[in-house]
């Protein structure tokens, strides 16, 4: 079994457009939608839910009016300025280390454990699919993709899938970094722009970081000839195999505004493109 | 006043806004708290005149003091440490994860034997420096960091009151985008016209809600997608600030790091009336309190 993950550091250079594809070409695997807080792999591969499960993480203090004496020792203990002068919680503020709760002589704080978002394991016409909605504002986006992994593989193990397909998310922090912990292999999709090219140079010190190899697409490559050589020239430096160049054609939006992955709905060479980008990425 | 620049999707062009936004104003200060992945410098190359590291406080054990009592790994909610008590052959042990640990100084402050010191960790640095009228700030995080907050929030820390401020936030929806949005009197919400988009959008709406910061959209790349953006934004009554068009000029021209206002003074205009509606918007919204 094979664990591949998309991973772009710049958001909207085409991550999900080309996992959807993915889903369309690999056999025998599964999906997984990483990108918890801003999650839109299912809006081209239509799940249905079969199982749905609450995600418990993390802590909220919440004081409690009638024990709480105002003697405010807990408010400068606080890091995170999470307690008011009027002796409550800002929800937003609060990362739950539980001191105040610790220190209050009167025990007026208690924690109390955050339902911090929903995962779902779905069958899709492209087989499973696992993903997740991480409660609005929550926090722990990290926990959530190690969780939906775990359950993503014990799924490929049972079923004896020889892949998992993840969707990853933008950026370099700590979603990313649990999507990308003990992946096979993970494919940067770039865009020939100024933002791309320095965006997925630090997305693959991640990679590197954690000792991860990575392969690389030019997404858009024709919007800047000059800037995508550049990318190129970056790669051939490094070492990293750049498997496909995608070209810029307004057919991909259409694609996707009718809910449908790339290479089913257009037959241009950007498909042939896909297609030959998942021929190098399973051998 | 305070004017943040967020979206749910990636790559929708909040960027692109706040650095257009940016150049259009007087008296502005631009902070750049995507600090995963800081791009708006490459817009605006302003000359960096300091350079700070960027520290949390995690924990370090004064072996001499420690007796493995073990209170520390108790009282830490993230599981930064973990205690091995010893026994006659063997000397005791206390590891410490720093990249699970949140700063939160519980463990410090309530050892009973006080062998615990608070130590800086980097996690990042912070820039600031100017260009021509804008006064620039941003934090860059190190590689293989996992939190971004504790880094956004020592960006806000210089926050300049007198000026106006824009501040460029991270995608998504979760504990990065609040800390950078949390305390702007407005946030205008980037998005294109796809499902993708519109998804994205929603949830970033239930944020801001949550966080009762009165905002507004800004669509990019309008032509291109279906309706549904505008359609959603007239039956939720959630004002539409402005549009760009998909034009491939604008595209190449952002590739290259230049931005619109610098070559379609058109694009000005149209900025600083956003801001007058901006203004327009927020004093309304402070009258009826």
């Amino acid at each position: 079994m094979k664990q591949i993950v998309v991973i772009s550091g710049k958001g909207g250079t085409g991550k999900t457009v080309l996992s959807g594809s993915l889903a369309a070409l690999a056999n025998n695997k599964i999906m997984v939608d990483c990108d918890v807080d801003a999650a839109d792999l299912h809006l081209l591969l239509h799940p249905k839910v079969k199982e749905r499960h609450e995600f418990k993480s993390g802590q909220t203090a919440l004081i409690d009016r009638k024990l709480c004496k105002r003697c405010g020792k807990c408010i400068p203990v606080c890091r995170f300025g999470a307690i008011k002068d009027d002796f409550t919680i800002e929800r937003f503020s609060c990362e739950g280390c539980g001191l105040c709760s610790l220190i209050c002589p009167h025990k007026a704080i208690r924690m109390e454990e955050d339902v911090a978002g929903e995962w779902f394991v779905s069958d899709t016409q492209y087989g499973p699919f696992v993903h997740a909605k991480l409660g609005i504002a929550e926090e722990n986006s990290g926990k959530l993709v190690a969780k939906i992994r775990q359950i993503a593989k014990e799924i490929a193990e049972k079923k004896a899938l020889d892949y998992v397909i993840i969707d990853g998310p933008p950026g370099i922090g700590c979603p990313v970094i649990a999507s990308l912990s003990g992946v096979d292999c993970a494919l940067i999709v770039t865009e020939p722009t100024l933002s791309g090219l320095h965006d997925a140079q630090r997305v693959r010190e991640v990679a590197k970081h954690f000792n991860i190899s990575v392969n690389l697409v030019v997404n858009k490559y024709d919007l800047n000839l000059g800037i995508a050589e550049k990318i190129e020239a970056f790669c051939r430096e490094q070492g990293i195999p750049v498997l496909g160049r995608i070209a810029f054609d307004k057919k991909i939006v259409e694609a996707l505004v009718k809910g449908k992955t790339v290479v089913e709905h257009i037959s241009s060479p950007v498909a042939e493109e896909i297609k030959n980008i998942w021929e190098q990425l399973k051998s | 006043m305070i004017i943040s620049i967020a979206s749910g999707k990636g790559g929708t062009g909040k960027t692109t806004v706040a650095v257009n936004l940016a150049l259009s104003l007087k008296n502005i200060q631009l902070l750049d708290c995507d600090v995963e992945e800081p791009n708006a410098h490459l817009f605006i190359q302003p000359r960096i005149k300091e350079e700070l590291k960027a520290y949390i406080p995690v924990p370090e054990v004064n072996e001499a003091k420690c007796n493995y009592c073990g209170k520390c790994r108790e009282v830490c909610a993230y599981h930064a440490i973990a205690v091995l008590p010893g026994n006659e052959c063997k000397k005791g042990n206390v590891l410490i994860f720093p990249h699970l640990c949140h700063g939160c100084g519980a463990c410090s402050l309530l050892c009973p034997q006080s062998a615990i010191k608070e130590v800086n960790k980097e996690i990042g640095v912070i820039e600031i420096g100017e260009k021509d009228n804008i006064q620039f700030v941003h934090g860059c995080l190190n590689i293989g960091e996992a939190m971004s907050p504790p880094l956004i929030r020592q960006v806000k820390k210089y926050i300049n009151p007198t000026r106006t401020v824009i501040i460029d936030a991270p995608p998504g929806t979760s504990c990065p985008v609040i800390t950078a949005v949390k305390g702007s009197d407005f946030c205008v919400l980037v998005t294109e016209p796809t499902p993708f988009g519109l998804n994205d959008l929603i949830l970033a709406v239930e944020v801001l809600r949550k966080l009762q910061i009165p905002f507004g959209v800004f669509i990019n790349r309008s032509d291109i997608g279906d309706g549904k953006v505008d359609n959603y934004c007239e039956e939720e009554n959630i004002p539409i600030l402005m549009k760009i068009p998909f034009s491939r000029e604008i595209a190449v021209s952002y590739s290259e790091g230049v931005p619109i206002v610098k070559k379609d003074s058109l694009y000005q205009d149209k900025f600083i009336n956003m801001y007058i509606n901006i203004c327009t918007i927020i004093n309304e919204a402070n009258s009826r309190h």
